[in-house]
Order: C-alpha cells, then structure tokens, then sequence
C-alpha cells in the first residue's frame, strides 16, 4: 500500500487525474463566466474577488495542511483552531514588540507549534483522547490570549485586553507590468478577457511574503511527505504503527514531528490572520477558520493537492460574501442548483435513487429561493462559508481513505500482546 | 508509607469512582500550581489572590450567582456528556442551546396561556428546537457519513446567522432598550418564581430544581435503562454493540437528539427565571463550556455537579481580581489546566491502578499456590 503510493510520478493513472482536474478547474472558471454574464454580479470573477480569495484561503489552507501532517502521523487534530489563535497572538507580540514583521512571522509559527506541541504531549507521551485533547486545547487559548493581551497590551497606544496595538506591516510585492495593463482590460467586462485578467490580476499583484510562503508549502508538504524517507516513516505511522515500530521507526519521534509541524502550519495561518488579513491582533479573529480547515483536509481526501483546492473553494465562498455581498452570493444559487441537479442526474444514472432524490429536492428549493428573491439577508450571507462547508461535507463523494490508523491510541510495544 | 495509608490508596485505586476522586484531586492541585505560578511570574501574590476570590466568593450574592450559573453549566454539560458516552462529540450544543431559547421566548412572548401549561409549552418548545437542531448533523452523519465534529461547529455559526436573521425589529425582536433588541418579554403567566436566599436581594432560579431533575434522569437512562446501556455500549466497541443487536444508525440519531433536548434547555433558568427575553445580551459561549465541565466530571451525573459548581465558582469569584487590578482571565488559565491536567492525570491514575489490579490479583495467586 504504502510502496504504490511513492513509485515513480508518471503513472497513466496520474496523468489521467490531472488531466480530469485541469479540466474540472476550466468547466468551473467557465460556470462562473456564465453565471457573471447571465446576472451581471461582476465580482464574481474580479481581480478584488479573486485576491481576497487567495488571501482569504491561505489561513483556511494553513490550517488544512496542517490537519494534514497531523492525521498522516496519525493524529487527530482538532485544537488547531486554537493553535490558529496561539498564532494571531504570538505573531501580534513578537511584532510588536520587536517593530519587525518578520520576528512577528517567527513568533507566530513558534506559537503555533508550542499548541501542537502541547498535543502531541496529551496524545502521544500520555495516550489522551486526541479529541478531547483538542477540544481542551481550543478552550485553553482564547484564556491564554486573553490574559497575556491584558497584561502586555493595555496600556499601549491602540491596544487592550481583546486586542493588540497596529502592527507592522509586511511588503507587498507585485510581478511588475502586470497591474495597469490588466487593470484596464478587466474594466471593459470582455467576455472571457477580462475574467482572464481578473484572475491573472488577482493572483499576480499585491502579495505578501506570507502568502507566498504557504503557497510554497503545498508542494514542499507533497515533496517531503510523498518523496522523502521521512514522509515515508511519518506517512506509515499514520497507517500502522505497529507495523512501522517493527520495522524499526521511532513513531514517537514520527508523530511528535507531525503534530508539531502541525502547529507550526496553523501558526503560521494566524500570523496571516494578524498581520496580512488585518492590521492587529484581535479576539475571536479565528471564527472557526481551523475548523473549516479541517473540513477542507476532509473534502482534499488528505492529499496535498486536494487540501489546497478545498481551501480555494472556503475561501471563495468567504470572499464573494465580504466583496461581493448578498448579490453576489444570491447569483451563486443559481450555480450551486444547477450542479446539484447535474449531481442528482449523475446520481440517479448510477442508480443510487435517494441520493438523486435528494439533490434534485435541494436543487429546485435553491432554484426557487433564486427566482423568488432579489438578494439574501445579510445576516446569513456572513455564513456562507460555514453553509458551504456544510454543504459540501454533505453532498461530496464519499470516496474518501483517511490514514488507517488514524485518531488511534498507539503505546510503544502496544502489539506484542 | 503506614498500613492505613496504603490500604487506603489501595481501595481508592481499585474502584473507578475512587480514581476518579484521586484524578481530580491531583488534577486541581496541578491547576492551583500552575495559576500561582501564572500569577507569580506576572508580579501577583497567589495566597492573597486565592484569599481575595474565597471571601467574595462566599458572600451571600456570589453563592447564588454562582448556584443559577451553575444549573446552566449543569444542563450544557449533561447534554454533552449525552453524546460523550457513546464517543459522539456534540460540539454543537452552543447552537443548539441559543437558536432553542430564542425561538422559546419569541414563542413564549406570543402565547398568552394560563401558568403552569404557559411554561410547559416554552420548555417544551426548547427542547424540541434543540433535538431537532441536534437531529441534522445525525442525519448526515448516517447517511452521509459526515464527522459531527465539523458539522456540529458549523451549525453553531449557521445557528448565529439564523438568530441574527430572526431578531430583527421587522421579525420577530422588539425594541427593548438604547441599545438593546430582543423578542416580547414574556407575561407574568410564563415565568416561573425564583427561590429566595438569605442574606441575599437576588433568588436562586426556581428552574435550578429543571437542572436537578435533568441529572437525575440521565443517571436513570444511562445507568438502568436498556437504552443508556446500549449507548454506553456503542460508546465502549461499536462493533461488539452492532454484534448483540444494538441498530447503530439509530443509536447515532437517538443518542444525538437526546443530546439536543437536553441542549434545548440550557437557557430555560435563566431565560423563565431573569430575562423573560432573548435579548442581543443573552448569554453565549455555555456550550462550550459545557464541553470543558462534562470532561472534568467524567461524563458522570454526579461528577459534573461538583464540576460545574466549582466552574461556576471560579467564574463568579473571579469578578472581584479586577478590583486588585488582577486581570479576571487568570481563572481561564485555571479552567483550562484543570482540564488538560484531568485528563491526562485520569489516564496516568488509570494505568497505575491497573497495574496495582494485576499486582493483587497476581499476590492472592501466589498465596493460593503456596498453601
């Protein structure tokens, strides 16, 4: 099992799947061109849209990649909502303290891995339900936060017990000549050229280092834990540690790296929540971002290359709701309907008729809800993420293989019987 | 170590609630450690902070406050330790207790119906909102296979976006202050009268008895009821449950509504016995600490009383270190090592009280085969 997974990359199979993804990506860059052309909700694929997008998917994914180093290793993890928190704070304090973004970017991370640390001592040495580890976790840092904000940032210019003084700011860097020339390509709304642009613009422009860094770990997560000797022996522990113990891993060592690094991913993603996605440190700036992370790990099949998509799509819900508002949002039922009655056609030929049933009844009530209505309330379009998340849980296909042993208590010697 | 002293420890580590106790005990030492040293390391003096917070927390005021929050955490953390038992997390009783008591007050503000049946209907329909609110991430989780770990939090934002949907002046909140909207206060028929305490101007909620009642009955399920064993027994090996006959999916939908149910009426004390309104300043955040009080009572009727008396202590004493200039979040540190502490100091108990199991078990053998 764990000898096909690293052979060599080109594989017929392999070609196949990205060609499928590759075309996948086109049909839904297509779907939203219609879906703008047809409701005339031009955020739908702006440069605006599409950088928030980015910027609002690099926490999510953070913690998305971090869930999955964790459940490679074998270990559940839920606190990382709370090792998000630990990393807004920890970025907020070495920033500040220091006038320097980038000791701000190292506190950050070290926060975040001291939760994970602080995991993998429950789980790992002391055999606690990684569950109720975590939970006790995400009880643990908004306390903490809280009482180490109100001692060290009351007091200071801007700062209080809910919230930490401004913070520095890192640069910006755009690939240069690429902003103007779009710029006034997407303003014309060409079908097709100036969605182009948008996208292109969105991604190219304005980038903070942060950004860059996560989105370079996507691959390196792959490359170490698919290509490496150490993602081999972190990757079995996840699937059989007794089988791994036999063949000589320390998979104590093994999942102590992967809880840890774990932490240090998501503290990473809040360090991006302090310091690129606002402009200071402030309670409650997590609101479940490690959760729908970990909803992302789910719907990425706890494959690297999945976990990033699942964090485009969260982020792209989470964005169309913050630039493009209840407008926006309402043109997406539309979308969503109509896939879901594709889905349900797909369904019904595949013969699982509830399922079909099912979709369809969704479809036509989200259908309804689009014809009968000119936009969505306020109030819910805030937690369209969160909906979307849910939806996607529920309808995605189940084809999903999480590591075999995960969630597992493992003791040293546990097999010898 | 003297005779006494070892055949005491002995007895308490070979039954689970004398493991219980030590773990606990060990558990809160560990907390009061680490909070003096929080303390000490931020420039305060732990014995007179602890001074502070015991003689405020004994006067007559802080007792009930302490007692009405505590009936609250009570019913939160019995609700969830409905699904602990049988290793389902419902982490979505904050949710399920909000969207509960806000659709209960607006329905008890609109019935006018005469006492008694006026607070049966709001109980009832809270406890109904909740299980059915509970019954979603059940659904998907049998049939689609959803964890109800992710599913459960998202309905708690999904929950606040339908409360902030539906209290809104043009639905169903009135004005009721500055600054200040919520649904129409219920009428004197709906309220239930609170409990006078001596030596004190405010009154321990009447519904505090609803939380009592709540824990006696979920002793009698869990422990004396074919349901609650075949809970617990899902909970224990879902395949050697699924063996003896025990429909999983069920148990799954069954277990998780009687969570909600209970959830629904986490707010019951507070809203029939104080506020008679949902109101934007409601209280939030109990279903989270439901969770943290049901781990620290070990998922136990009777354990999580003492949890969420000492929760609700903590919580209400602390009020008086912003007085001394103390920040108040120091108690979250408490809450939190105690917590992380219990469990790990429960594990550790437990594995010593195995091996102290097999040690007598082997000694006896070795006193049979020498005679």
């Amino acid at each position: 099992m764990i000898d096909q997974e690293i052979r060599a990359p080109a594989s017929p199979a392999r070609e196949r799947r990205l060609r499928r993804l590759g075309l996948a990506g086109l049909g839904v860059f297509a779907a939203l061109i219609a879906l703008r052309l047809i409701t005339g909700e031009s955020d739908i694929t702006s440069s605006g849209t599409t950088s928030a997008t980015l910027a609002l998917a690099v926490p999510i994914g953070m913690a998305a990649l971090g869930g999955l180093w964790s459940e490679r290793g074998g270990v559940i993890n839920i606190g990382l909502e709370g090792m998000l928190t630990f990393g807004t704070w920890g970025a907020a304090f070495g920033s500040y303290f220091s006038h320097s973004p980038w000791t701000g970017l190292l506190t950050g991370v070290l926060a975040g891995a001291l939760g994970g640390l602080l995991h993998a001592v429950a789980t790992v040495t002391f055999g606690v339900d990684h569950i109720v580890s975590g939970v006790a976790i995400n009880i643990l840092a908004p306390g903490v936060t809280r009482y180490l904000s109100d001692l060290l940032f009351t007091g200071q210019t801007g700062g209080g017990a809910t919230q930490s003084p401004p913070l520095p700011d890192f640069p910006t860097w755009s690939l240069p000549g690429v902003g103007g020339p779009l710029g006034s390509v997407e303003r014309h709304h060409w079908i097709l050229v100036s969605d182009l642009a948008g996208l292109v613009r969105g991604l190219l422009t304005n980038l903070s280092p942060v950004t860059l860094i996560a989105v370079a770990l996507v691959p390196a997560s792959f490359y170490v834990l698919w290509r490496t000797p150490f993602g081999l022996r972190l990757r079995s522990c996840g699937e059989n540690p007794l089988a791994a113990e036999s063949l000589g891993v320390k998979v104590y060592t093994m999942k102590y790296a992967a809880v840890v690094i774990s932490g240090a991913l998501a503290g990473l993603g809040g360090t991006f929540l302090a310091m690129v996605a606002s402009s200071n440190y402030q309670e409650g700036q997590v609101n479940g971002r490690g959760f729908i992370g970990l909803a992302a790990m789910i719907f990425g099949n706890w494959r690297p290359g999945g976990v990033a998509a699942g964090a485009g799509l969260f982020g792209y819900a989470d964005a169309l709701q913050l630039r493009g508002g209840t407008g926006a949002v309402h043109a997406m039922l539309l979308l969503v309907g109509v896939g879901l009655i594709g889905l349900g056609g797909w369904h019904a030929y595949r013969r699982r008729f509830v399922t079909a049933v099912v979709s369809v009844v969704v479809a036509f009530g989200l259908l309804a809800w689009f014809l009968l209505t000119d936009e969505l309330p306020r109030e819910i379009v805030t937690y369209s993420p969160h909906i979307t998340t849910l939806l996607v849980l529920a309808f995605a296909a189940q084809r999903l293989r999480m590591p075999a042993a995960d969630g597992m208590r493992y003791r040293r010697g546990g097999g010898g019987g | 170590m003297t005779a006494f002293a070892r055949r005491l420890v002995y007895g308490l580590m070979a039954r689970a609630y004398g493991r219980t106790i030590v773990a606990a005990l060990i558990a809160l030492v560990f907390a009061v450690a680490v909070t003096s040293a929080v303390l000490s390391v931020s420039g305060f003096n732990p014995p007179s902070t602890f001074q502070a917070m015991l003689v405020f927390g004994k006067e007559s005021d802080s007792v009930v406050n302490t007692v009405n929050r505590a009936a609250t955490y009570y019913l939160s953390a019995i609700a969830v330790a409905v699904g602990f038992r049988m290793k389902l997390f419902n982490i979505g009783v904050d949710g399920q207790y909000r969207l509960a008591a806000m659709l209960a007050a607006a329905t008890g503000g609109a019935l006018a119906l005469p006492p008694v049946l006026h607070q049966a209907a709001i109980i009832v329909v809270a406890a109904v909102v909740g299980a059915l609110w509970a019954a979603i991430p059940a659904v998907l989780k049998v049939t689609r296979g959803v964890s109800e770990v992710i599913s459960t939090i998202m309905l708690n934002f999904i929950a606040s976006g339908v409360i902030a949907f539906l209290l809104n002046p043009s639905r169903l909140a009135v004005t009721l202050g500055p600054n200040n909207i919520g649904t129409k206060p219920i009428a004197s028929s709906g309220r239930v009268p609170n409990i006078p305490y001596p030596g004190s101007d405010l009154a321990i909620y009447g519904l505090v008895l609803l939380a009592v009642a709540v824990g006696a009955g979920f002793w009698f399920v869990m422990g004396r009821t074919r349901f609650g064993f075949d809970l617990r027994a899902s909970g224990l090996s879902q395949s050697a449950a699924v063996a003896s006959g025990v429909d999983a999916r069920r148990m799954v939908v069954a277990a998780m509504m009687m969570s909600g149910l209970v959830a629904g009426l986490v707010g019951m004390p507070q809203l029939l016995g104080g506020s008679y309104s949902y109101s934007l300043d409601f209280p939030t955040g109990i279903g989270f600490t439901g969770i943290g009080i049901a781990l620290l009572g070990r998922n136990n009727a009777v354990g999580i009383a003492f949890a969420s008396l000492l929760w609700a202590f903590l919580d209400e004493s602390s009020q008086i270190l912003e007085f001394n200039e103390i920040p108040k979040e120091i108690v979250a540190i408490t809450q939190a090592a105690v917590l992380l502490s219990v469990v790990v100091v429960y594990e550790l108990v437990n594995r010593l009280g195995r091996r102290i199991d097999q040690r007598y078990v082997a000694a006896r053998l070795g006193e049979v085969t020498s005679s």
